[in-house]
């Protein structure tokens, strides 16, 4: 929860900063939460390119990890990984 | 020099509109309404107004496109009625909630059923909660001049709320009257420029409007609009005290009809005001002391002029066209008498029903009121306090 009262904010619910939604940190919503497991992985980016947030990590064409800050635990990823490989697994947050 | 014409109450507004030039009008008809949008558009047309014409397919989309256009920075305008304002329900709350200064002229209709297209005020009184500001027109001439102040009080910096002003359909929207209009260019100072603080189309201030408002702000917003609602009085009355300059015709919150020293008064809105004047006149040269208080302004409701207004009388009668199934009584009722609790103002209030679906109302049902108010007055008790005019029982 913040803290600004009522008389601080824009009115309407106006957000008045261009990409303010990096700061809003959806991660929190998530009850199950995709592990990915780097030897197991292929690499075809099918997770990277299903993720509605994006949270699939990539560094020089690779994928690297899931970012945790905005992954709501959809399951997409998990769902899109070829099943052979079966390097994303979800897991229960709690 | 103002221009005398007979208009409709429909055409009175459409010539406002005309004159306002709004940048956006999206709009779709709905009977008692479409004339208004028919002229409108003939104005469009022949090139009257720049206005951008957005024909929609439904009420929805017709505030739906309003609602945008006014977050893109536009001065957007729609105009409905009844069922179509009730199609417009989920869209009319957002209006409210973004804060977008738009007015819309609401022909007020039963909002059926069974099936009826003709007056009462059911329609706005389904939205008096929504967070719009509501101002009735007793006549065309204030209708057209509501519409037009309309826009600056919406516009006003410390508001930004929109309005609805509302016109009897039929009995106002589709009678010829007389009516003067205030000259284009005097209209055009008049509402001036709208320039938005926020607008989505000032590109080199980008905004995200209408985010995802959950727990952690959705009540502090509704706060603000409550505040926005508690500034609107002062700038009423400011914008009123500029039109009366122009115009001649100074409109307060509410309107005291020969109240001065009255023991005996009805209180009620709209387009009955005019016949109710009438039967308070026959009274008063009857040796009576009657007198009227007509609410202009319904949201917000100008609980401190109305208690104001009730502390020298003796007794009063709330006459509402529109019920409030499973309360007191009509919505105007339960307002008056919330005003009255606890201010050491107390004093026999009575509800009358009257004129749904467009049943006519008359003088001789307007004496009846004063003269169960005579007997209240004289016998000291109140009973029913529901009670109905003009219905068959």
């Amino acid at each position: 929860m913040s803290e600004k009262s009522w008389k601080e904010i824009p009115i309407g619910g106006l957000i008045l900063e261009p990409g303010a939604s990096r700061r809003y940190k959806t991660g929190s919503w998530r009850s199950f939460k995709p592990i990915w497991f780097e030897e197991r992985c292929i690499q075809c980016l099918a997770c990277w390119n299903a993720c509605p947030e994006p949270c699939i990590m990539v560094m020089d064409g690779k994928v690297t990890g899931i970012d945790y800050d905005y992954c709501k635990g959809c399951g997409l990823c998990a769902k899109v990984c070829p099943e052979k490989a079966h390097a994303i697994e979800m897991q229960a947050e709690f | 020099m103002p221009t005398i014409m007979g208009l409709s109450g429909n055409e009175a507004v459409a010539h406002a509109m005309r004159q306002i030039n709004p940048d956006v009008v999206a709009a779709y008809p709905i009977t008692p309404q479409t004339e208004l949008m028919h002229q409108f558009a003939e104005f469009h047309a022949d090139g009257l107004v720049d206005t951008e014409l957005v024909l929609t397919e439904s009420e929805h989309s017709a505030m739906s496109a309003t609602v945008g256009a006014a977050a893109a920075g536009a001065r957007a305008m729609t105009a409905t009625s009844a069922n179509g304002l009730a199609l417009m329900w989920e869209i009319v709350y957002i209006a409210a909630s973004l804060r977008l200064p738009i007015v819309m002229p609401v022909i007020n209709r039963a909002l059926s059923g069974p099936i009826n297209i003709h007056c009462d005020h059911s329609d706005t009184m389904g939205c008096r909660d929504s967070g719009w500001i509501q101002i009735f027109s007793e006549n065309c001439q204030e209708a057209y001049d509501n519409a037009l102040m309309a826009v600056k009080i919406s516009e006003h910096k410390n508001i930004l709320l929109p309005t609805m002003i509302t016109l009897d359909g039929f009995i106002l929207s589709h009678t010829l009257e007389r009516v003067e209009l205030l000259d284009d260019d005097v209209v055009k100072k008049f509402v001036g420029d709208y320039h938005p603080e926020h607008a989505l189309l000032d590109v080199d201030h980008p905004i995200t409007v209408g985010p995802l408002d959950l727990q952690d702000y959705y009540f502090e917003h509704k706060r603000q609009q409550i505040h926005a609602m508690t500034q609107v009085f002062p700038v009423i009355e400011q914008v009123a005290g500029e039109f009366a300059k122009l115009s001649g015709r100074r409109y307060g919150l509410i309107e005291e009809y020969r109240l001065d020293d009255a023991e005996r008064a009805i209180i009620l809105m709209g387009s009955s005001v005019g016949t109710a004047k009438d039967v308070v006149d026959d009274l008063r040269d009857a040796g009576e002391k009657v007198g009227l208080i007509k609410i202009r302004v319904y949201r917000p409701f100008p609980y401190d002029a109305i208690r104001a207004a009730l502390k020298k009388l003796k007794a009063v009668a709330v006459l509402d066209r529109a019920v409030s199934f499973g309360t007191f009584g009509g919505p105007v009722y339960t307002d008056v008498r919330a005003t009255l609790y606890g201010n050491g103002v107390n004093l026999p209030v009575i509800n009358y029903i009257y004129g749904l679906g467009g049943r006519d109302i008359d003088k001789a049902q307007i004496k009846s009121a004063f003269d169960d108010l005579k007997n209240i007055v004289k016998s000291g008790r109140i009973g029913e306090e529901l009670r109905f005019l003009g219905l068959r029982d």
